[in-house]
């Protein structure tokens, strides 16, 4: 197949592709770039000028970075957490046999199918609301003082609402790679003398190392520009509390109209993600080699 | 330490008797071959005994304890699959230790078992390796290996080499066999092979849609098939079946006659017929001849190489102390 020639027409073909990719990617880039060098506010148009690091130092000396760094990677583990552990544990219970398993694994994945925004209004007003909340109303029938979840624990509220909506991807994708597990090495497993935690820990989870690592480096991709949850949810408060980076930027960007100190933002969690990518390629990305 | 008794075992599956019924003794140390067509039963018999499909009915002894509800680990079985079912994760050291460390044997003594086995089987060097880097044969000795570790009262073996290729079965035959009478354990094996069952049991079970239509020693299948099912399965070529005249005249419903048992002639013999298809092996001629009044061809087996081509008219008489006759009902008389 890879033939001398069969390459070189095959880069041909790709050529074009790839151009369109990289204009894509690089002309914003390259812009964002410019942007965080110059001082940049929508509200003073014409007073543009080269300021070098300054939008960058001004990012990085607000306390809200430090903040919003640590609540996104809080915010990203958390889901992480909740959607792996979750997913692995649903899809074990969705791959032993029961009644109406079509339709049960159809419900499953329908969450990944709510709009961002929708879901977050119905946690917000239907669930975690203090007052109309199913949260609050259980709390009272057991007599409890209900929990104003988006006030007290926003951080943690906005991290069930992403987990809510990450979780049937996990457990789809784990469901799949449980069901082609072969029968024969349980069995023989079995046979062994392992019991069923033995054979999940040595069996079954080797197995799955691979969909996890798909699982984990795609969450974690999109996790780390959570939006639509926050702003409809908290607006990123009580004061910084759940702000995470996306969020922030989007505060200077447009409710400060600081689009250089927003593109220095921007720059910022490029690199941020691609420090999370590197580290997650170091520690789990041999699982995906054959 | 390993015999095994099935009383009165039936399994079903859903609605469907695939097992409707089998008595079995199986004696300490014996290699018995479970023989049959595809779909009649030998797996699920194999996974019965082993405990990894419940039986509907009747009982299962082992060493004369009652296993009928025991789980598999505790009939201290072990089991080599098809598949070979190797733990693709885990090196070789670790698939053969992994029955001994679920055991919760000492790493020391893991160690000098696994690599006792492993001398035994000739994997020494590769111990370090996955599963995927071995060749079929090699994956084969990894889980015999594994089977061998846990010194199990009883092998069971389904179908282990019907993923290898032809020299490496024959190869492997010899030395599962070997391994089998050095290590005395005793063996239950699958296979719808009937030369690996004929070269390797002390005992061969036949068995037709989940019953079982023979027990016997490999020779006593062949001397005595005790039905038509028997005499048509065990032999290689197959026995031929003769209905009508011939079978009538000697008082049988049908008569069977090995290939090795007719001695052909181009001059006299007691049936004339046209010779088929010849093939000439070298050491041995089997010639397919279409006799008249007897419907399917009958297959005879000439040592050494005889000229005879497609078309010639040839004479074939049966050996008459060797054939087998049998009643309406299909049983030999
Ligand atoms: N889990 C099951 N559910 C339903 N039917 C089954 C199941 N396992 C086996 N059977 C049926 O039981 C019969 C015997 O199957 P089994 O696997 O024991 O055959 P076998 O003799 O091992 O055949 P082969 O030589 O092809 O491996 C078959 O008709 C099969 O369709
Ligand atoms: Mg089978």
């Amino acid at each position: 197949m890879a033939t001398l020639h069969t390459r070189s027409s095959a880069r041909l073909m790709l050529t074009p592709s790839v151009i369109l990719l990289l204009c894509w990617m690089i002309v914003p880039l390259a812009m964002t770039l410019y942007f965080s060098f110059l001082r940049y506010n929508l509200l003073m148009p014409g007073t543009e000028e080269w300021i070098g690091f300054l939008n960058y130092q001004f990012f990085v000396e607000d306390p809200a970075f430090w903040a919003s760094l640590i609540n996104t990677l809080l915010l990203v583990g958390g889901t992480l957490l909740i959607t792996v552990v979750g997913g692995t544990f649903l899809a074990i219970l969705l791959d032993q046999p029961f009644f109406g398993q079509g339709i049960v694994r159809l419900l499953v994945i329908a969450p990944f199918f709510v709009m961002p925004t929708v879901s977050a209004l119905v946690w917000k007003n239907m669930l975690m609301h203090p007052v109309n909340g199913l949260f609050a109303w259980v709390a009272r029938a057991f007599g409890a003082q209900p929990v104003d979840w988006l006030a007290e624990v926003p951080l943690l509220s906005v991290t069930i609402i992403v987990s809510w909506a990450w979780l049937p991807f996990a457990t789809l994708i784990i469901l799949t790679a449980l069901q082609s597990l072969d029968q024969d090495q349980k069995e023989a497993a079995e046979m062994d003398g392992a019991g069923i935690f033995s054979i999940f820990w040595h069996i079954t989870l080797p197995h799955l190392a691979r969909a996890l690592t798909v699982v984990v480096l795609i969450e974690t991709i999109f996790l780390l520009s959570v939006f639509a949850e926050i702003f409809v949810t908290t607006n990123g408060g009580p004061g910084t509390e759940s702000t995470n980076l996306t969020y922030l930027i989007y505060m200077q960007a447009l409710l400060f109209y600081d689009a250089g100190a927003a593109s220095a933002g921007g720059v910022i969690a490029i690199i941020l993600a691609n420090i999370v990518a590197i580290f997650l390629i170091r520690m789990i990305g041999k699982n995906l080699e054959a | 330490m390993g015999s095994i008794t099935l009383e009165a075992v039936t399994k079903s599956f859903g609605g469907v008797k695939v097992i409707p019924g089998v008595d079995l003794e199986i004696n300490d140390g014996e290699f018995v071959v479970f023989v049959g067509p595809s779909g009649c039963g030998k797996s699920t018999l194999l996974r019965l005994i082993a405990g990894l499909e419940d039986v509907t009915s009747g009982r299962i002894l082992i060493d004369g304890q009652d296993a009928t509800g025991m789980p598999p680990a505790r009939r201290k079985l072990s089991m080599v699959f098809q598949s070979y079912a190797l733990y693709p994760h885990m090196s070789v050291y670790k698939n053969i230790a992994f029955p001994l460390k679920m055991a919760g044997m000492d790493p020391a003594k893991i160690k000098e078992k696994v690599e006792g086995a492993a001398g035994i089987l000739n994997l020494t060097d590769y111990l370090d390796r996955r599963p995927g880097q071995l060749s079929g044969g090699q994956r084969q000795r990894v889980a015999i290996g594994r089977a061998i570790v846990r010194e199990p009262s009883a092998f069971l073996f389904d179908e282990p080499l019907s993923n290898l290729d032809a020299a490496l079965r024959v190869n492997m035959r010899l030395e599962i066999s070997e391994l089998q009478k050095s290590l005395g354990t005793t063996s239950i094996y699958v296979t719808h092979d009937q030369i690996e069952a004929m070269t390797m049991a002390d005992k061969i079970v036949v068995l037709n849609a989940g019953r079982i239509e023979q027990v016997g020693s490999p020779l006593d299948l062949y001397h005595k098939p005790a039905n038509l099912f028997v005499a048509g399965f065990i032999g290689s070529p197959k026995m031929n079946l003769v209905e009508g005249e011939a079978a009538r005249s000697r008082g049988a419903t049908t008569m069977g006659i090995r290939p090795e048992h007719l001695t052909l002639s181009k001059t006299e013999g007691e049936w004339q017929g046209r010779v088929g298809v010849a093939e000439h092996l070298g050491s041995d001629t089997f010639l397919h001849v279409h006799v008249q009044g007897i419907e399917a061809p009958l297959t005879t087996r000439v040592p050494g190489n005889v000229e005879v081509s497609h078309g010639d008219t040839v004479f074939l008489t049966p050996d008459p102390a060797r054939t087998y006759l049998f009643g309406p009902d299909g049983q030999a008389l």
